[in-house]
């Protein structure tokens, strides 16, 4: 991005002037380099954010941003429902709640790596992943509509996991207002036989090592130590997810000029959350939330399985589990009042700082933790929300890598045996139903996490905590 | 003169996802040609034989709602019924499109699927004749 366009408002923060269509400016977090490498597309698709009805501020973009569609990938927008406010399939993504849980498991390095070889042969086995994997659960239609409102509850009411999960999962691992009515019987249909399963793509099941503590109390308070193992699963609302958000694009945009709303790009089809579509939506999309948390608690039950296999002391902890593509309905203070708000975070993740209320217990002093993917070959962090962070960017912070190039470009440049070969030879083991895949998602085809975090991290969107490294992977 | 009016499909590119584009000498062979371009983002064409059809239907008020639903409608088949579809026939009236698909179930063995296709996105969404005469199909898929 050519960056001699913006205002700098300081080393991490950078602003698109409210002009034209604008109502606001748009502000992006990130690094003098990070800025020069992003897209361009970037300052278009969050500037014709920054000019949808009742945004609130600013439509604010997140150090790991790339070319999204409709929003950018990374972007954060908050909306008011009594200034005309709306709310978009577009801003929340296909992937309704893709996100990430992280699991202490009290084991070290020492006790896994003579183990790592069988410990990838039984979690490849057991963990559906890949195009066309079904899951082996298999619901009736009623049975889903259950998941749908019931979200990880549901799943611990079934055997999948403890009371526990759910105090360590946003919305105690259930959203209220999901609506099982407002989704199609083509979108329950795509999920009854894939609660439990990784998907594909950037998905994953990784086992990691802590290699570096940045901040002792605070990992203290998640239960966090150098040469710990810790899990990680990355994954979404599958099936179920995609098909509601194909549903309400098709009607947000056929609905779009009966609401009084001209779209520069039909991708941010969106309507009033005072509005009929608005509200069905809004209970559509909330039954995604409850999937994607039913998903990953199935997940977690049969990760623990293996493990108690292989590791029977072992005790497998959920630190806690974060959703990077959803709306939220949060309250914020704006101009000094508080305020009911609706805040979009596509590829974006929560970041509530010390003091918030719903924290579970041990998180209040410390804020809660905020679980950013790596690549297979580099590396993941924990990091934590901060105070700053709700009073810069609604309490939010980055999700990932982000990509820097294109899965076209990566399979010319990469092909997925050598890649499984190269990490072998560096004690990481990959497990994937397809080599194409791994070259899609080579380690190079992202940007540098490190990088992101650390912007991150200074421009206190979330504080860096410790940093994780792959040792098994298995991949979707 | 050789006839410069036929079926191809392409991939273009895009940071994150993949776009798709079909090009043919009819609406309905660019659609068709489009659909080809998607399925070839999970997998290798030639690998899907031919063993089954299943009937597919939508509509959409313009020529980009359609192409979209007509999209969608094959990820939802290829999802809920576990198929990949290696051969399309397409036939629109107005705003409404009836298809014949023919594939087979996933084998991931054989597939060897490289990832799905999650939706049809309305972005780089453009549904044109060209000054050929040709008529192109294109949008970008989120994988």
């Amino acid at each position: 991005m050519n960056i001699k366009t913006l205002k700098k408002i300081s080393d991490y923060q950078w602003q698109i002037n409210a002009t034209a269509k604008m109502r606001v400016p748009a502000i992006i977090f990130a690094d003098e380099a990070l800025m020069k490498d992003m897209d361009e597309k970037v300052r278009e698709q969050a500037s014709n954010v920054a000019s949808l009805p009742g945004i609130v501020n600013a439509c604010y973009v997140m150090p790991d941003a790339h070319w999204g569609y409709g929003f950018p990938i990374g972007g954060v927008a908050a909306f008011d429902p009594d200034k005309g406010g709306i709310i978009s399939a577009g801003g929340v993504g296909f992937d309704i709640a893709c996100g990430v849980r992280l699991l202490t498991t009290g084991l070290t390095v020492d006790d896994v790596e003579p183990k790592k070889a069988e410990i990838a042969e039984k979690l490849a086995h057991k963990i559906p992943a890949g195009v066309g994997s079904r899951g082996k659960l298999k619901l009736s239609m009623s049975q889903i509509d259950d998941v749908l409102t019931g979200g990880a509850k549901w799943a611990v009411e079934n055997g999948y996991g403890s009371e526990r999960d759910l105090k360590h999962t946003e919305e105690q691992g259930q959203v209220t207002g999901a609506k099982p009515k407002c989704v199609s019987d083509h979108a329950k249909k795509r999920q009854l036989e894939q609660v439990g399963t990784l998907g594909s793509g950037n998905h994953y099941l990784e086992l990691q090592q802590v290699t570096e503590i940045f901040d002792e109390k605070i990992a203290n308070a998640y239960g966090l130590k150098e040469n710990q193992i810790v899990i990680s699963i990355h994954c979404g609302s599958r099936g179920l997810g995609h098909q509601i958000g194909t549903d309400y694009l098709k009607k947000m945009v056929t609905a779009a000029p009966s609401h009084g709303l001209e779209l520069s790009d039909r991708e941010l089809a969106c309507a009033p959350l005072n509005s009929s579509l608005g509200q069905k939506y809004l209970g559509a999309m909330r039954c995604g939330i409850n999937c994607a948390l039913a998903n990953r608690q199935v997940l977690t039950h049969l990760l623990r399985e293996v493990f108690s296999d292989l590791f029977p002391k072992a005790e497998l902890l959920l630190l806690y589990d974060v959703s990077h593509n959803t709306c939220k309905e949060e309250t914020h203070i704006v101009n000094g009042k508080s305020k009911k708000l609706f805040v979009h975070r596509k590829g974006a993740t929560r970041s509530f700082g010390p003091g918030y209320e719903k924290l579970p217990a041990e998180f209040k002093d410390v804020g809660q933790p905020v679980l950013i993917g790596g690549t297979m070959g580099t590396s993941s962090y924990v990091l934590a929300g901060t105070k700053e962070s709700v009073s810069i960017a609604f309490g939010s912070s980055c999700h990932g890598a982000g990509r820097a190039m294109s899965r076209r470009q990566a399979t010319k440049q990469w092909n997925g045996r050598d890649i499984v070969y190269s990490l072998a030879n560096k004690g990481i083991l990959i497990r994937s139903p397809s080599y194409r895949g791994i070259a899609e998602e080579a380690p190079g085809a992202y940007k540098d996490v490190c990088a992101v975090v650390d912007a991150a991290d200074r421009a206190k969107l979330s504080a860096k905590v410790a940093k994780l490294v792959p040792l098994v992977c298995v991949k979707g | 003169m050789p006839d410069k009016r036929e079926n191809k499909w392409e991939h273009f590119a895009h940071k994150a996802d993949m776009g798709i584009r079909g090009m043919g000498p009819t609406k309905a062979a660019a659609f068709e040609q489009a659909a080809l371009a998607m399925t070839a983002i999970i997998t290798d064409l030639q690998k899907i034989e031919l063993e089954n059809e299943v009937q597919i239907s939508c509509d959409g008020k313009d020529d980009e709602i359609l192409f979209i639903d007509w999209l969608s409608k094959v990820i939802y088949e290829m999802d809920n019924r576990n198929m990949l579809f290696g051969r399309f026939e397409v036939e629109i009236d107005h705003d409404q499109l009836t298809a014949r698909a023919w594939g087979e179930d996933i084998v991931p063995e054989k597939h060897e699927p490289a990832v799905e296709v999650k939706a049809a996105t309305y972005s780089e969404l453009r549904v044109y004749k060209d000054k050929n005469g040709n008529w192109v199909a294109q949008c970008v898929v989120d994988v």
